[in-house]
């Protein structure tokens, strides 16, 4: 049964936008996928380096507008020279979006890691706010406030079978949880590689960790490049999947929501960010019909403030904890390493 | 000379914004993400008694430090005595949830447009020589200089400001000696809060008072507490200095587009350059 049940969730998954009439819920499913593949990327900075890094929108962002530079060219001038690019197609886009970001993340990695704690904070906000500045401001680039509008679709090539073009949301659904898969994978390996045991073993302790010749900086920046790469990818998603994009793109809201996917659903657990943008992403849904935005809004933060008191290590690890007790004393020890495979390393 | 007039008009509201933090921050190892909503809730506070209520601007900036205060303890009693000793990202996330309901709170109640505070003050400039000053302006600066003397005074002269003090230090040896620390963490709050309450009640009416208004105000006291440390007052004075100076500057001769981003800018040099910070002694890992 337990072996099932990944493949009964994929075939669920897989097959949804075949009996989903509802278009609406198909975009929200699609946004919600965008939205967890970012905070998968946030999970793995968040959750397995312990870093609290607060402008991981801005990894989001600058995949979104490179990715939709690529696609739509640009005429610039810059320092007194003029640069121009012509449009590549839009599939170039999400590599340049990646690889933008990743160069973004191992920057601002480079100088945040150089404080930690609330200092790190302060700053990583900070890089997330001179981002949106600039995108609100570098109009010739930019369009500022105008918006980049008529970002095309995503054209994939199929050798032997020619190219599609990603005109509908089935498609795009389909394209989201692929993506989400290979994410989710990458992650996984990684975290149960050396270098993922580095990074854990440094959130836990960084000076222990120091001591034992791990180089502490380095992990951090790596985990930063890799996490951010993964954030550009699903912001140039999201540019290619709505057209337009504009530099509200750079809110801090939306940092908040992927911080808070991660917390509510676990920080360093696989499953945590699925979980919590599931909830999160579907609780405007539900909300909608009866309540006005600003009120949709004191929910959120006030489910916020409640997930944190009741659930401050999220709900799969307390999942894991309930089925560990309620297994009993005979299946101990899977209830056990369930137990420790929330908070790898906590068992020393 | 106007634009030395108005670095100290600014310098002074930063540092008054930073004050709270900076005491806030000292006291539980808050960062509060609600500050800059209690900014805004001083603006219309005024707002309230000025507009709505018809009563006198100066009342209302009473009455606004007041609910600012007590606002700040009701936050301080519901949301942070709970979570002591809960570790500072934990604390943070709550923070960044009252703010989401705050904000929020203001929206539905007043709406998304903005609102003028109507002052006393007549339109007719103060001049002196080549400088020409609002009254308004001059009575903001003189309002917030006096606020941050009197926090100042309040923490290093005072009786209670001592036994704050001793809290910040350490709290558990301050309690073994008879203070009152869960007292203390309350009543910092409140004037930390105040604090807030009174640099959005001065200035709502120089700019105009909107639900957003205090995201910018919260980012700029966080960019100017990084420049002068989270340690003390003087730090978060030359810290608003700075981030005032160089924005004027910034405004000047770069572009005023990229007024708001310079604080910003000043961060990432400093931490380029300066990693501990221009003030501070300590390692930045608090």
């Amino acid at each position: 049964m337990k072996r099932a049940l990944p493949a009964i969730w994929l075939v669920v998954l897989l097959t949804i936008p075949l009996w989903l009439q509802d278009q609406y819920i198909l975009h929200v499913l699609i946004t919600t996928g965008i939205f967890i593949i970012a905070a998968m990327s946030l999970n793995l900075l968040l959750g397995y380096t312990g870093q609290l890094s607060l402008g991981h929108v801005a990894f989001f962002g600058i995949g979104a507008y490179a990715s939709a530079l690529t696609t739509l060219g640009f005429d610039i001038e810059l320092f007194g020279f003029r640069v121009v690019h012509q449009p590549w197609p839009a599939i170039a886009g999400l590599f340049v979006g990646m690889l933008v970001a990743g160069l973004s993340g191992y920057v601002i990695g480079r100088l945040s890691f150089k404080v930690r704690g609330a200092y790190f904070v302060i700053v990583t906000i900070s890089f997330a706010e001179v981002t949106r500045l600039v995108a609100l401001n570098w109009v010739e680039l930019t369009q500022g406030p105008l918006a980049l509008t008529n970002i095309p679709p995503y054209t994939l090539g199929f050798p032997g079978l020619g190219n599609y073009t990603l005109w509908n949301k089935a498609a795009y659904y389909y394209l989201v949880l692929a993506l989400g898969l290979v994410a989710y994978v990458v992650i996984s390996r990684l975290v149960g590689s050396r270098i993922g045991r580095a990074m854990i073993a440094l959130k836990e302790n960084e000076t222990l960790a120091t001591s034992v010749g791990i180089d502490v900086t380095r992990y951090l920046v790596l985990a930063a490049v890799l996490s951010a790469a993964m954030a550009g990818g699903a912001g140039s998603l999201y540019a290619h999947y709505l057209k337009i994009i504009d530099p509200d793109i750079f809110l801090f809201i939306y940092t908040v929501t992927m911080v808070i996917m991660v917390i509510t659903g676990g920080k360093g657990t696989l499953a945590g960010p699925i979980v919590g943008g599931v909830i999160f992403g579907f609780l405007p849904v539900i909300l909608r019909p009866f309540a006005a935005p600003a009120v949709q809004w004191i929910l959120y933060g006030a489910l916020m403030i409640v997930i944190v008191f009741m659930l401050p290590q999220g709900i799969i690890p307390a999942l894991q904890h309930a089925i560990a007790n309620w297994s009993g004393p005979t299946r101990d020890r899977s209830g056990a390493l369930l137990a420790g495979s929330a908070k790898p390393g906590e068992g020393q | 000379m106007e634009f030395a007039a108005t670095v100290l008009i600014l310098t002074c509201t930063y540092a008054l914004l930073a004050a709270g933090i900076v005491i806030l921050y000292k006291a539980g190892r808050v960062v509060n993400f609600a500050h800059g909503e209690l900014y805004a809730f001083g603006a219309y506070t005024v707002y309230l008694v000025v507009a709505a209520l018809g009563i006198n601007f100066f009342l209302g900036l009473v009455v606004a430090i007041i609910a600012g205060a007590l606002l700040g303890a009701v936050i301080e009693l519901v949301l942070l005595r709970p979570m002591r000793g809960a570790d500072i990202d934990t604390v943070m996330l709550v923070m960044i949830g009252a703010w989401i309901v705050m904000q929020n709170t203001e929206l539905l109640i007043w709406g998304g447009v903005a609102k003028a505070i109507v002052t006393p003050f007549s339109d007719a400039p103060l001049v002196i020589g080549p400088v020409s000053i609002s009254w308004l302006r001059v009575f903001v600066l003189a309002a917030a200089l006096l606020l941050i003397v009197t926090t100042y005074v309040l923490i290093h002269r005072t009786k209670l400001g001592k036994a704050m003090r001793a809290t910040f230090q350490d709290a558990d040896t301050a309690a073994l000696m008879g203070v009152n620390i869960k007292g203390i963490f309350t009543a910092t709050f409140a004037i930390g809060s105040a604090l807030a309450a009174a640099a959005g009640a001065l200035l709502g009416p120089v700019f105009l008072v909107t639900p957003t208004m205090g995201d910018l105000a919260s980012l700029k006291a966080f960019a100017i507490v990084i420049l002068g440390g989270l340690g003390n007052i003087t730090g978060a004075t030359l810290g608003g200095f700075i981030l005032a100076f160089v924005e004027e500057i910034g405004a000047g001769y770069i572009s005023s587009g990229y007024r708001d981003a310079m604080g910003f800018l000043i961060i990432i040099i400093v931490l380029l350059f300066k990693p501990t910070g221009l003030f501070a002694r300590a390692e930045r890992v608090g």
